[in-house]
């Protein structure tokens, strides 16, 4: 039983960094029908920067907010110069795109800082079952959640973000500037990539670290349902666990397969996610 | 589309092959018959003034880190030899491609080495999983296939690669020498492993379970590429082991020492020579040495971490010639990083290739170059006896035990010897050359 | 040199207008080009060129060194399974992240045929590969028949990563991390001195993968084509119109799971090896990423994305070998120059290598046919 709650317990902590991946790649989709391959890059080259930046001045915080700062303009840039101008393009022209930025920026970051792993220190106290640095974690990605939920529902930049999602043309009529909101909605979304990757980064961080990271926040992203940011941070959540429970009772090497089967029969069962509102899909 | 006649002809010819192809489907798709010996007698890859050996290891991908010291150690030595007059007046041009890790890559730079940059050799193709699919190769090709970089017990098998000479402990000798051990000094013990899920953790277990099956509480596996052990401690901590033995790679080591701070396990840990250096470790451990209270030294965590050895660990500093020499041959020619234990397995790596292409005369040929293998007589910069006979290809043969403390290392188990079955551990003697008595090293 | 008969995409789609009635695409019949009464026949021209192209091959491999027939051989099997992957997502509208698992399929259905069955004739388990791939295909598109545009990729994607832990899973029959190495037979006995082995492998290789590819012509070019591109420009018209969607986007998936397959089975017995690292992630989205490269809806574009998977890979590292750089620069280099390849191509010509061609072969010419599609 104490097994059985640490197990849980670790796997909420990971499930944490699947949720915010999750939820970066589902803002991007919201916004822009787009899946952003380059994410993880966003999160690699911000967590490096943050690496960087915490080198020189000796603050983690310093870091971690350039990392914020760095994840926000690569997502930005990357919708105005390389996904707005492919929009009439075939929808995976701008998914390709972002493959080769991905290819692109973890070829940098090698360049750059080589391909040997950096140690990477933890926000807080990463000790105890359940530490303060885990606490940081589950904490910090629920309270953004919370923050997207609200400035999605009550606050008018959010109303003008959804228009300028579902109705592109609609809301330029009435005056919104199409391109700056969706710009933004990729700057903030990369900005939550960037905090999945300062999670992700501890304790060791290398140009392929977060891979594996990347494929289970798409499977989170996909069984929580992609219209659904709710649905993207319980499905990290849950994978998280899931894959700690697999891990632990039956063997890492069936975690992957794990995913799998369950991503399937959640699938099977509901076609657009877990929480996908119940809209009637075409065939 | 408009075809002409003559035009036509050609894929009639065309059907005729495929027909012909087709007909040769119907065989066996396994090769059975061994083919025509390669001739030995040649010094492809020999010139005048350059010898071109090549070698295939992870550069970039997923597999990458922990390995890029190697080959800039061995480049240290080529370079330093090199500058130094070479080996008979030839210089060593080492190519070091990247193989992602990834045997379909390993196959393909492989045959590029072999074909195209014609090498004399292959001196230490990395990974158990990438140089067994080209051993075949080179050893059909008879291109010298020395000093994998891997533990595996297959590079020690004359009848089949006659070719291949092993260099790194093989795993199953590291374990039984590890084994008896903890089953001496720790013998009221519970003990759990925690293994590489592939050869490495086969092997290794298979040496371990020889001494210490009844102690033996948890067996933990972990996928190399995977960024998280929390469950396999757990595991180890669940069952209620006293001693951990790794046999993994320094990441997942320091991943082992920093998860087990996390929780408050503070089992007894002991590695493989394959995770034990010191110096990588400390570099993975240092941003957690602050938080981790005390100091802030990543010592804290390295502190009675036990290894095993054979190579002389840079821990020795002044006090081994080797070190000491291998330490300025680095300085001035490898790079930025600080030289680790992985550096100087690269590094001694090379030594014994310019030791080996020195005996091979002032005209080798590859049939040279085997022969002088043979008769290579001492263990070279180890500290264990080196074995590269017609009989034994094993490399080194053993290894000895330290205790790391504060950037020093006790000997807590003097250098042995043991073979890959159910043979007897048996004290080691070795009778090592000084750098200077290497020719091409002591014009330096 | 490969066989396709569709001009270009625009052809493709022009074929169902948007809000035409799919079904009567769909009940033309397949034409025959007047004048050619032999040659008109689609399947017998494609024959003619599968041979000549075969007949290029083993031309091109006479006057090269065991290095570039390698690379001619993976171009092969890389045509084949990227042609696979056309039909899902160029003419049938899936989009898979998952064409790697399939070939991870007849890798190891070759490999556990050549280490336990030596004598068994490299046909036969070719076949066998391909009937391999066809039903894991079924499977998977059968899980995933209901499922639409990202949850596709997202399941397929896993797929990609989780199939080949199978091989982590049974240590003992497949071998583990360490996979399964193998020597395979080379050329035969008669051709000794004619023809080396790696030559006559790459040989081998294109005849499966031409075969592979006029099957795979003929099935996107008849009933079955038109149903995939019904299906891909708008199911609900299709259903109403009589075709069996979910069926038709099943068939979809058998068809391309066999072609990954059989590449699959191409690469185990060109390289002798079968190793779950090889199909990892990384592969199958170079595939896709190729395939878009190439160009969508053509077997043309199939054919650009195989040499774009050989040598921009090759180019990558020349370019890398050739400037005197920093470690880390050299050896991250060829990754970066693939990234860009792809992000330039995309963002210059978006219909792919095959669709830029194309439209300027349109430009400078009228064409003199529409083809048969």
């Amino acid at each position: 039983m104490e097994h059985f709650a640490n197990l849980t317990l670790n796997g909420l902590a990971t499930g944490a960094v699947y949720a915010a991946l999750a939820l970066s790649l589902v803002l991007i989709y919201q916004a822009t029908r787009v899946l952003n391959f380059a994410q993880p890059a966003f999160a690699l080259v911000s967590a490096y920067v943050a690496y960087a930046v915490t080198s020189a001045t000796g603050s983690y915080w310093a870091g971690f907010a350039a990392a914020l700062a760095v994840g926000a303009l690569l997502g930005a840039a990357t919708e105005r110069f390389l996904v707005r101008p492919l929009r009439n393009a075939s929808p995976l022209s701008p998914i390709i795109a972002t493959l080769g930025l991905l290819m692109v920026l973890q070829g940098a970051v090698g360049m750059v800082w080589g391909n040997e792993p950096l140690s990477f220190a933890y926000p807080l106290d990463y000790r105890g079952r359940f530490s303060p640095a885990d606490a940081f974690a589950l904490v910090s990605v629920l309270l953004v959640a919370l923050a997207l939920f609200a400035l999605y529902r009550f606050t008018p930049a959010g109303l003008r973000m959804r228009a300028a999602a579902i109705r592109p043309e609609a809301a330029r009529l009435s005056g919104v500037r199409v391109g700056a909101v969706l710009a933004s909605a990729w700057a903030l979304a990369s900005a939550i990539g960037a905090l999945a990757g300062m999670l992700a980064a501890p304790p060791f961080l290398a140009p392929n670290s977060f891979d594996l990271i990347f494929v289970f926040a798409i499977a989170a992203a996909v069984a929580g349902g992609l219209e659904n940011p709710f649905g993207a941070v319980a499905g990290g959540l849950a994978v998280g666990v899931l894959l700690s429970y697999v891990t632990g009772y039956a063997g890492p090497e069936l975690t992957a397969l794990a995913a799998l089967a369950v991503l399937l029969t959640v699938l099977a069962l509901k076609p657009d996610g877990l929480f996908s509102r119940a809209a009637a899909r075409k065939v | 589309m408009r075809t002409d006649p003559i035009r036509a002809a050609r894929p009639l010819a065309a059907v005729s092959l495929a027909l012909a192809v087709l007909a040769a489907g119907c065989t066996g798709a396994g090769q059975t018959g061994e083919g025509a010996e390669a001739d030995l007698d040649v010094s492809t890859g020999v010139t005048d003034d350059t010898v071109t050996i090549g070698a295939h290891m992870p550069l970039t991908g997923p597999a990458a880190p922990g390995y890029s010291q190697i080959s800039v150690g061995a480049q240290a030595v080529y370079d330093f030899v090199n500058a130094n007059g070479g080996v008979h007046g030839r210089t060593i041009e080492y190519l070091a491609e990247d193989d992602a890790y990834d045997p379909t890559r390993t196959v393909e730079v492989t045959r590029e080495l072999v074909h195209e940059d014609e090498v004399f050799a292959m001196v230490g193709g990395l990974g158990t999983p990438t140089h067994s699919k080209v051993v075949d190769f080179l050893n059909r090709e008879g291109v010298p296939d020395l000093f994998p970089s891997s533990g595996a017990l297959m590079w020690n098998d004359p009848e089949k690669y006659p070719l291949t000479y092993g260099y790194q402990v093989d795993y199953t000798k590291e374990s039984k020498i590890l084994g008896e051990y903890v089953s001496e000094e720790f013998e009221d013990a519970e003990v759990g492993y925690l293994l590489q899920n592939d050869d490495v953790g086969v092997d290794s277990q298979r040496g371990l379970d020889m001494y210490l099956q009844d102690q033996a509480v948890a067996v933990e596996h972990y996928e190399s590429g995977a960024e998280d052990l929390s469950a396999q401690i757990a595991g180890l901590e669940q069952e209620g082991a006293d001693v951990v033995v790794c046999a993994c790679i320094p990441n997942y080591v320091a991943l082992a020492l920093l998860e087990s701070a996390r929780i408050g396990y503070e089992p007894q840990f002991i590695t493989s020579s394959i995770g034990g250096d010191t110096v990588t470790l400390r570099g993975l451990l240092s941003s957690f040495a602050e938080q981790a209270g005390s100091g802030g030294d990543p010592d804290d965590f390295l502190n009675g971490l036990m290894t095993l050895g054979y190579l002389p660990p840079v821990e020795l500093g002044g006090d081994d010639p080797w070190v000491e020499f291998l330490r300025g041959v680095y300085d001035e020619y490898g790079g930025d990083a600080p030289l680790s234990n992985t550096t100087v397995y690269g590094m001694v790596q090379a030594v014994q290739f310019v030791r080996a292409l020195e005996a091979a005369g002032e005209d080798p040929t590859r049939a040279s170059l085997i022969e002088a293998l043979e008769s290579l007589e001492s263990g070279g910069p180890g500290l264990v006896p080196f074995s590269s006979t017609g009989e034994d290809r094993g490399g080194y043969a053993g290894g000895f035990i330290t205790r790391y403390e504060d950037g020093e290392l006790e000997m807590v188990r003097d250098p042995a010897v043991t073979d890959s079955a159910e043979g007897d551990i048996e004290p080691a003697e070795v009778d090592r050359p000084l750098p200077e008595d290497i020719g091409p090293l002591a014009q330096g | 040199m490969a066989p396709s008969t569709h001009r270009a995409p625009a052809s493709d789609a022009g074929s169902t207008p948007a809000g035409s009635d799919p079904a009567a695409s769909a009940r033309r019949g397949p034409r025959s080009v007047p004048g050619h009464p032999l040659l008109g026949h689609p399947l017998l021209r494609r024959l003619l060129l599968a041979a000549a192209a075969l007949a290029a091959v083993a031309a091109v491999t006479t006057a090269t060194g065991p290095v570039t027939d390698l690379r001619v051989a993976n171009a092969g099997l890389f045509l084949l399974a990227v042609a696979g992957l056309q039909v899902l997502v160029g003419t049938s509208g899936q989009v898979s992240l998952g064409h790697g698992a399939f070939m991870f399929v007849g890798a190891y259905t070759m490999a556990l045929l050549v280490v336990n069955v030596p004598a068994l004739p490299l046909a036969a388990g070719m076949a066998a590969a391909c009937a391999a791939g066809c039903l894991a295909g079924l499977a998977v598109g059968a899980a995933t028949a209901r499922l639409h545009g990202p949850y596709l990729a997202g399941a397929t994607l896993m797929l990609a990563v989780g199939l080949p832990a199978i091989a982590l899973r049974f240590p003992d029959l497949l071998g583990g991390a360490n996979g399964l190495g193998f020597s395979t037979i080379g050329a035969p006995p008669a051709l000794a001195g004619l023809v080396d082995d790696t030559q006559w492998r790459a040989i081998v290789v294109w005849t499966v993968a031409l075969i592979g590819l006029v099957v795979l012509a003929t099935a996107s070019g008849g009933r079955l084509g038109r149903h995939l591109r019904a299906v891909r420009d708008d199911p609900t018209a299709a259903a109403l119109s009589g075709v069996p969607v979910g069926r038709v986007r099943v068939t979809a998936f058998v068809i391309s799971a066999g072609a990954g397959s059989l590449a699959g089975a191409c690469q185990a017995y060109v390289l002798g090896t079968a190793t779950p690292s090889t199909y990892g992630l990384a592969l199958s989205l170079v595939l896709l990423a190729a395939l878009v490269l190439g160009g969508l809806g053509s077997l043309w574009g199939a054919f650009w994305a195989a040499l774009a998977i050989v040598y921009v890979e090759v180019a990558g590292t020349e370019l890398a070998h050739a400037l005197e750089l920093d470690t880390d620069v050299r050896n991250n280099l060829p990754v970066v120059f693939f990234g860009a390849v792809l992000i330039i191509v995309v963002l210059a010509w978006p219909r792919g290598v095959h669709g830029a061609l194309s439209a300027l072969g349109r430009h400078r010419s009228t064409p003199q046919q529409t083809g048969d599609s």
